[in-house]
């Protein structure tokens, strides 16, 4: 009797373990996310006005980065993204290389711009509030925008993923862009559209 | 006339040199000029597709330069009491200040063309783009067009002094033969 106990309880541990193990990682204790660089599932746009006229869009083509996010305690959310500024592409090689030089993002001295949240606050299951330190040509401020939780789920090669987008608006002088584009260009709209691989 | 000969260069020769040189000087002020121009100056887009039209011209004339001087007699040394070691100099001066100007000139069109697009040329022709590409290719060729640009200058300056030094210390004809055809001996 003692010993069918014994072994039930063992069994049962054994279960239950291995149980853990499969659940384990769609669990509170595994939220932590890769940001899909390597499949391009992940963007850093930019646009702004041309001479007020038009919309200028671009992209830094380099960057990385990671989140954690669990949807059962989403407000202890944060993400962590750097990105190189000298992979700046708008389509054009002779202003990518005006806008990496001194006029602009000096890539040469500055060659990272990251943002690092310290606080995320959801209003509902997918709008939230990321407050963090954004640091651009070497300086740094706090800065807040809305987020949106596009999706998240198993994949179809047995992954995990979610998905967040998010915009900010910029000041360029906050930021020592003092470069005069004219009165309708002194803001740069930044776009984070990325979808993370859980790991 | 046209032709060198043992003792002058020819009419051809000289109006290449000095066309050419006003127009790398020019080139030169202007690059310096062109890209302190900020976004709100009329002439922002216009300096520096003037610049690259020259620039293409100049490659178009640096071609038929080389082609001319190899089909021709290259005239011998205006100062016979010059050393080995200056007649040398000289030499290796004007090598570098074509080659010099070849590669500063394909620089250029490997700046405007980094991206897979052409370069028009007033309007009337484009010129496209090499298939190929580097990475970074328009900082990369950025840092050697502007290193070039200042060398080609310098060693132009060399260049100059010694036809002056020719001229007014050593009075012989090596700059006069470079402003006018001098008759056969």
């Amino acid at each position: 009797m003692k010993k069918t106990l014994m072994t039930t309880t063992l069994a049962t541990t054994f279960l239950a373990s291995s149980l853990f193990a499969i659940i384990a990682p769609n669990s509170a204790l595994a939220a932590d996310y890769k940001v899909d660089v390597k499949g391009a599932h992940a963007f850093v746009q930019f646009k702004i006005k041309h001479l007020g006229y038009s919309w200028l869009l671009g992209r830094f083509n380099t960057f990385d980065g990671d989140f954690s996010y669990d949807d059962k305690s989403p407000n202890s959310a944060n993400i962590n993204i750097e990105i190189d500024t000298k992979s700046i592409d708008s389509n054009h090689a002779e202003r990518d290389k005006h806008l990496k030089g001194k006029d602009f993002l000096n890539v040469s001295k500055f060659p990272k711009a990251t943002f690092v949240s310290n606080n995320v606050k959801f209003s509902d299951n997918e709008n939230a509030i990321v407050t963090g330190e954004f640091t651009l040509k070497g300086v740094t401020k706090t800065i807040s925008f809305p987020v949106v939780k596009i999706g998240e789920g198993q994949d179809p090669w047995g992954g995990y993923r979610a998905g967040f987008s998010g915009t900010t608006s910029l000041k360029l002088a906050d930021y020592g862009i003092t470069y005069n584009l004219g009165p309708a260009s002194t803001h740069v709209e930044m776009s984070l559209n990325i979808e993370g691989v859980r790991i | 006339m046209l032709k060198n000969t043992e003792n002058s260069y020819g009419l051809i020769a000289i109006m290449f040199h000095w066309l050419m040189a006003i127009s790398i000087f020019s080139l030169f002020g202007l690059g310096l000029y062109m890209v302190e121009l900020t976004y709100y100056d009329a002439w922002y887009k216009g300096s520096l597709d003037l610049h690259k039209n020259i620039g293409l011209t100049l490659f178009v004339a640096l071609m038929l330069r080389i082609v001319w001087r190899v089909v021709n007699v290259t005239p011998k040394n205006a100062d016979e009491s010059a050393s080995k070691i200056e007649v040398k100099a000289a030499h290796y001066a004007h090598l570098a200040l074509y080659g010099l100007m070849m590669v500063l000139m394909i620089s250029g069109y490997l700046i405007s063309t980094a991206d897979g697009r052409a370069i028009d040329v007033f309007g009337l022709l484009s010129i496209p783009a090499l298939p190929i590409d580097f990475a970074n290719q328009e900082d990369i060729a950025g840092i050697v067009h502007e290193v070039l640009a200042w060398s080609l200058i310098l060693i132009s300056a060399g260049h100059v002094f010694a036809a002056l030094k020719h001229h007014f210390i050593n009075k012989n004809n090596t700059l006069v033969r470079m402003v006018k055809v001098l008759p056969r001996k």
